[in-house]
């Protein structure tokens, strides 16, 4: 039997000449990477470019140098927006991080009970689109307000320009900070607190000494996105601003209202500025981001303490209770027949919106964006994280123009996260609509606004990839060509199904960004591919604000059934393909 | 070239650099079919990148390798034909054990009974039958092991590679699992090279051991070779523990410690007053016995039980003091009730000894000082064992 | 768990894309460019594939203001196949720049001759009037002790501070209406006349300028301000539906502009082009038009709308297209330098 466990050989054993470097799978590789390449170049580095361009040109398409940014300097209202949107931000980060650390640390280190219900409340403002908050705050505090003189008391006069721009933003922006904070603060080593504690160390102590350094990457990861988050969010400025100019209204304002599209280039390099430095000061943290927990590490487990868990408990209630309150009003304005003389409820705000106006197939079209960007951009992001991770020889190896692919590939992957939905909007139809640009059929496409929607929310979807490919044996690839296998077929059998979970949650994070977006289509969109986003700012411009909530609303509750969806698919599918994972 | 007595696996001055770091420097090895060979050494010696280069996963900087004639020098993992077990194993998760094990074979188009029937052949070879519709995730790590080894040899490959497949175990399962990784191959009679930085596996499994040290091959030879003879005073240091002790030449065959004379037949060609440095192994000195040659006392300083035997450390009023590592039997030390501080006649076999040209600063278990460069540069009347 | 194999789902996804493609064939589309209300659009299209159910309207909605600069920016690279509902101003600006297909619509003959352009073709014509209305919250105004106001003159009033919101006359042709009248009744005189003096008056009392004509209408009847400058079908429609307003003429003119079609040039349509110029003039078109405005094109069809008084059209302003449309530029200029920084975010 022994004999012919070993079956003779088949290869003939005649000395070959060396073969080709590169081999079938290496090329296909390779070509895989050069299409993500294309991609991203057509994409993102195009629109950059042709952003840049216009703002060294005038009008006729001369060179200018800088004279269009001295133009800009010179234009008191422009400077002041940038002042404005500057402080805003500022402003809205020193408000919302206070109140996200408390969040956090309410549920990571107290004991508080239905943690699960709190937070997932404090997550809706991650299912609604930024005007949500605008519009349910001119409902609270506008002329007509309910607490209107509440907050008059204060010394705040109208809730129109920078008080509404400030609170809607910290509505939009608490669930980012959250979701940082609420990691940084959940990897406590236990031990450390043990140690302090027996060396008599009083609580305030232990808390400045031990918890705050701990949870200082998190903090500064926290203030830089939710800065730039605000800095560059159209939405809640273009409805509630008023007479306050910031630089992402600005950036619309000159390049569809006044049609000058050389200062709104010069304004989109400005709202680049903040995020290129988030990006660069993030990676500079991220890499000396001493791992919390190290494989000896105690978990923290919070003990039970009545005064602390009752305010921790009652903060967090509070602080939910904000944000239904947010959400509420607007389904409350959504539902009034005639705001604020006639309240019975009705539902016309939804018939209209969705009949008279075409807002039904802007709905429809926001449901096709989604739907595009999370198929498509779910596949592109795994793919290409894919062959960058895993089909890689030693880089000592590879030849040059290999190694040049893969770094390009790589720097451009990350890059998205820098740029700002408005600038790549802009950049994008500077790009397409350039007379003589061959792929210029695509402008006024669905497919350009699905491919400029991937572009922009990629790179969050490759470092989920990345991570969860990082987490496979590095051996799989080696085995399968040991054995003859084709990576793609490893790909497929393997990698694909482990990935599965993390696979489903780019999906959902696709969608649902898809679904609330407004500052990348808000350039791109034409009455075919209008979203329902849009539709929205139409129905505010227009002062059909019910209408507005409505859909408003409605575009909230999709993002909520999709999401409940996603659990659900997540659910499934690892009960199928995940089954392993259990023994 | 075809040739029926081609060598399974042939290199010839295989070199990698990193930079400016040489992993490997000019390796020539020959491997006979069926042969299991151990790459032996401490990290960073060159083993793992030399099995690498071997498998294909990487490129090496300078030199040639032929598998049975062939050259294969350039070409990637997928044209070659080897099987590998990985140090972590490397099971694919979500497929079942059977799944797995027909990985290399579904890509064939090998019919799916055939496969099914490859599949138990495999699993009743490696003592796991009937463990098809398991996963990964239910099995011990030993016997992942040798699922590892199953899927790698389900392809029939002309030759198999291990990767350190013994270090992620625990000390029981690892001898267990030693023994039966070498009656397989034994069975199969496939070409194996393992790599392992234990040297008690290397001395139990294979038929030869190549020791590196740098980068370059220190000593190629059978397991009593590079234990009894070993090349360099690396190799008789890193194999085994040895005392190490300064001599110098002395006449006919004699060597002189710390003024004692002891006979030394393995320095017979060195001419008197050559500083030498003496290497023996502690079994290689045995309590005062029948024979008359090389007898030293010595004083009992400390007593290392190890279970079957001891390891005792011996100081030696004759040499100055110094301190030797002697291994003795429990049922000795009771015979003679010897304990701590007792005295006690050594004799140090004459034949056993072995000596390198020069002097060490070693200590007892004193690490090789890097005087061997490369291949063995001791003095020429040593032998070397034989290398490819 | 098997997955799909990765053929079939490829198959499915293409077969899905030509499915979808294949489903856009078979009608005529043609681009039009509009300033109309978006509650006014789905009747007159649906009016006109009464009589053209081959040819398919895409429009492209936005205020006055901006369809004008797109189709100006839009020049060397037209996308539009016709302009419907924008202003006569601008039309008249479209046509200095050489950009509109003259053509003689069949029902010309029953447009009055000032609500079409002079020339022979006609370059575009007028489908209606739309002109300046304030919406005038009593309920508000009450509680806050502000009289009604009879005149502009009477917004200059310190008691209305704050609380008067208007159209930027950028973006919105109300807006822009407005201006011109104000500086029709008072002088222009580049930027030094008594027009300019008034509106520096009224800018001490705005609240916000909004982008489109309709939103100060909308707020009064809100009650977010008390006083909302805006056009006469937007406050007729609101006070149908219950809001609490009243429809202030102010007694020194009203300013109007009037909402034209052209066909663009270079459109590649024409056919259908000229189809839709057809439709638009006829009287058909006019009794829908008029459903809406107090004034049509075509005399005589308009019914008159409940709140409106009967003499409307005698309190509107003298207005020159021509005119308006030679100063349009340096006009929006003017008024962007000395008051854009209380403009609501134009789109």
């Amino acid at each position: 039997m022994s004999g012919a466990v070993l079956a003779p050989a088949t290869r003939a054993d005649t000395a070959a000449a060396p073969a080709a470097r590169v081999d079938g799978a290496a090329a296909v590789a390779l070509l895989g990477l050069a299409l993500a390449l294309t991609g991203l170049l057509v994409f993102l580095a195009g629109p950059l470019l042709a952003i840049a361009l216009q703002a060294v040109q005038d009008a006729q398409g001369r060179f200018v140098g800088l004279a269009n940014f001295v133009a800009y300097a010179r234009t008191p209202a422009l400077l002041g927006s940038l002042f404005n949107s500057l402080w805003v931000a500022a402003l809205v980060t020193a408000l919302s991080l206070p109140v996200a650390f408390g969040f956090a640390y309410a549920v990571q280190r107290c004991r508080v009970p239905c943690k699960p219900l709190l937070r997932a409340i404090t997550l809706l403002p991650l299912l609604a689109p930024s005007l949500l908050a605008a519009i349910s705050l001119i409902y609270w505090f506008g002329n007509q307000g309910v607490l209107k003189g509440a907050m008059q008391a204060l010394g705040i006069t109208q809730i129109y320009g920078a008080p509404g721009i400030v609170l809607a933003e910290c509505f939009a922006v608490l669930p980012h900070a959250l979701m940082i904070l609420v990691t940084a603060l959940g990897s406590a080593d236990a031990r450390l607190y043990e140690a302090a504690q027996a060396m008599g160390t009083s609580a305030w102590r232990r808390f400045v000494t031990i918890t705050l350094p701990g949870a200082r990457y998190g903090l500064i990861s926290a203030a830089l996105v939710s800065f730039t988050l605000v800095i560059t969010d159209f939405g809640i400025p273009k409805v509630i601003g008023g007479n306050f100019g910031v630089l992402a209204t600005d950036v619309f304002q000159l390049v569809i209202g006044q049609q000058d599209f050389q200062k709104g280039a010069v304004v989109a390099l400005l709202l680049l500025a903040p995020a290129v430095l988030t990006f660069v000061v993030d990676r500079r943290v991220a890499a000396r981001q001493t791992a919390q927990l190290s494989a000896r590490a105690v978990p923290y487990r919070p003990q039970p303490k009545p005064w602390r868990d009752g305010l921790a408990t009652g903060y967090c209630v509070l602080v939910a209770a904000g944000v239904l309150a947010i959400v509420g009003m607007a389904v409350f304005a959504s539902l009034a027949t005639f705001w604020p003389y006639q309240l019975a409820p009705t539902l016309k705000h939804y018939t209209m919106g969705l009949v008279d106006a075409e807002v039904g197939e802007a709905f429809v079209n926001s449901l096709s964006l989604a739907a595009g960007t999370a198929v498509l951009g779910t596949v592109m992001v795994f793919v290409t994280a894919y062959l960058l991770e895993k089909t890689a020889r030693p880089a000592a190896t590879q030849p040059w123009p290999e190694r040049a692919l893969r770094g390009a590939v790589r720097l451009l992957v990350m890059l998205p996260m820098a740029v700002p939905g408005l600038v790549l909007g802009l950049g994008t139809i500077f790009f397409f609509n350039a007379p003589g640009n061959p792929l210029g059929g695509l402008y006024h496409t669905m497919a350009l606004l699905i491919a400029c929607t991937i572009t922009h929310f990629t790179t969050t979807g490759h470092l989920t990839a990345v991570t969860a490919l990082k987490a496979l044996d590095a051996e799989f690839e080696a085995v399968s060509a040991s054995l003859k296998v084709p990576f793609w077929v490893t790909f497929w059998r393997v990698t694909l199904p482990i990935c599965l979970p993390a696979l489903i949650d780019i999906a959902r994070y696709f969608f649902i960004s898809a679904m609330t977006t407004i500052s990348a289509v808000v350039f791109l969109y034409t009455p075919e591919t209008k979203v329902a986003a849009i539709a929205i700012l139409n129905l505010d411009e227009a002062g059909e604000t019910g209408a507005a909530a409505a859909m408003a609303v409605l575009i909230t509750a999709a993002s909520s059934l999709a999401m409940l969806a996603f659990m659900a698919l997540a659910a499934v599918a690892h009960k199928k393909t995940q089954a392993w994972r259990q023994h | 070239m075809l040739s029926s007595a081609a060598p399974a696996l042939a290199l010839q001055g295989v070199t990698k650099q990193f930079g400016s770091f040489s992993a490997l420097r000019g390796v020539d090895l020959t491997i006979a079919p069926g042969e299991f060979v151990c790459f032996l050494g401490p990290s960073g010696c060159g083993k793992t990148t030399l099995l690498r280069i071997i498998a294909g996963l990487e490129q090496p900087s300078a030199g040639r390798l032929w598998q049975r004639g062939r050259e294969i020098t350039r070409l990637p993992p997928a044209q070659r034909d080897y099987g590998i077990v990985f140090q972590s194993y490397a099971l694919f998760p979500n497929l079942s054990v059977a799944d797995n094990v027909a990985y290399g074979l579904v890509n064939r188009r090998v019919p799916r009974a055939q496969a099914r029937a490859r599949v138990a052949e495999l699993l009743a070879l490696v003592g796991l039958p009937d463990s098809q519709a398991k996963y990964p995730a239910q099995l011990s790590g030993g016997q992942q092991q040798r699922i590892a080894l199953a899927r790698a040899l389900a392809t029939s490959p002309g030759l198999l590679l291990l990767d350190e497949p013994l270090s992620a175990l625990d000390a029981i399962v690892r001898v267990h699992l030693r023994s039966e990784i070498k009656a397989l191959q034994r069975q199969l009679g496939v070409t194996t090279i393992m790599v392992t930085h234990d040297q008690e596996e290397a001395l139990a499994m294979a038929d030869r051991i190549v020791v590196m040290d740098q980068g370059a091959i220190a000593q190629v030879g059978t397991p009593l070779q590079v234990y009894r003879e070993p090349a360099t005073p690396f190799v008789a240091d890193f194999v085994g523990r040895v005392n190490v002790l300064q001599a110098r030449a002395s006449v006919a065959g004699h060597i002189e410690v710390a003024g004692l004379s002891l006979a030394c037949p393995a320095a017979a060609d060195a001419a008197p007053g050559t500083p030498l440095t003496l290497y023996l192994r502690p079994e290689d000195v045995l309590v005062q016995g029948s024979g008359q040659a090389n007898l030293v006392q010595a004083r009992i300083e400390a007593v290392e039980f190890l279970g079957a035997f001891c390891l005792v450390d011996v100081s030696l009023p004759a040499l100055g003091g110094q301190r030797l590592q002697v291994q003795l039997s429990m049922n000795v030390l009771a015979e003679r009730g010897l304990g701590v501080g007792a005295p006690l006649a050594l004799q140090l076999l004459p034949e056993r000894m072995r000596v390198f040209a020069g002097a060490t600063s070693g200590a007892t278990s004193g690490a090789s000082d890097g005087a061997s460069d490369g291949a063995a540069g001791a003095a020429p009347s040593l032998p070397l064992a034989a290398a490819a | 768990m098997r997955l799909l194999s990765p053929l079939s789902l490829i198959a499915g996804t293409v077969l899905a894309l030509a499915g979808a493609g294949a489903m856009a064939q078979g009608k005529t589309q043609l681009l039009v460019y509009t300033a109309l209300e978006t509650d006014q659009l789905k009747a007159y299209q649906e009016g006109f594939n009464k009589v053209h159910p081959e040819i398919e309207i895409k429009w492209v909605r936005d205020s006055t203001g901006v369809v004008t600069a797109k189709l100006l920016a839009e020049k060397a690279n037209p996308q539009a196949d016709a302009v419907m509902g924008v202003a006569a101003s601008s039309l008249a600006l479209l046509d200095k720049n050489g950009m509109l297909e003259p053509y003689r619509p069949l029902n010309l003959d029953a447009i009055m001759a000032k609500f079409r352009d002079s020339k022979n073709p006609p370059a575009w014509f007028g489908m209606d009037v739309w002109g300046a209305t304030v919406c005038f919250n009593t309920v508000e105004a009450a509680k806050k002790n502000i009289p009604k106001p009879e005149s502009w003159k009477d917004l200059l009033k310190p008691a209305y501070k704050g609380q008067i919101v208007m159209p930027n006359p950028a973006s919105s042709g109300t807006g822009y209406f407005d201006v011109t009248a104000w500086l029709t009744l008072w002088g222009d005189d580049k930027g030094k006349g008594g027009g300019w003096k008034y509106m520096d008056g009224l800018h001490e009392n705005i609240g916000q300028y909004t982008h489109s004509g309709s939103k100060p209408c909308n707020m009064a009847a809100a009650g977010e301000y008390v006083v909302g400058i805006s056009f006469e079908y937007r406050a007729n429609a609101n006070k149908a539906k219950g809001a609490p307003i009243d429809l202030v003429f102010p007694k020194e003119g009203l300013g109007w502009d009037l909402e034209a079609f052209a066909i663009h040039k270079g459109t590649k349509k024409l056919d259908a082009a000229k189809k839709l110029a057809d439709w638009a003039s006829s009287k058909d078109a006019m009794l829908l038009y008029g459903k809406n405005f107090a004034i049509t094109a075509q005399p005589g069809v308009a019914a008159p709308l409940a709140n409106v008084p009967a003499d409307y059209e005698s309190r509107l302003v003298k207005l020159d297209f021509n005119t308006a449309a030679a100063n349009r530029e340096r006009v929006l200029a003017e008024w962007t330098t000395r008051y854009s920084a209380k403009s609501e975010p134009k789109k």
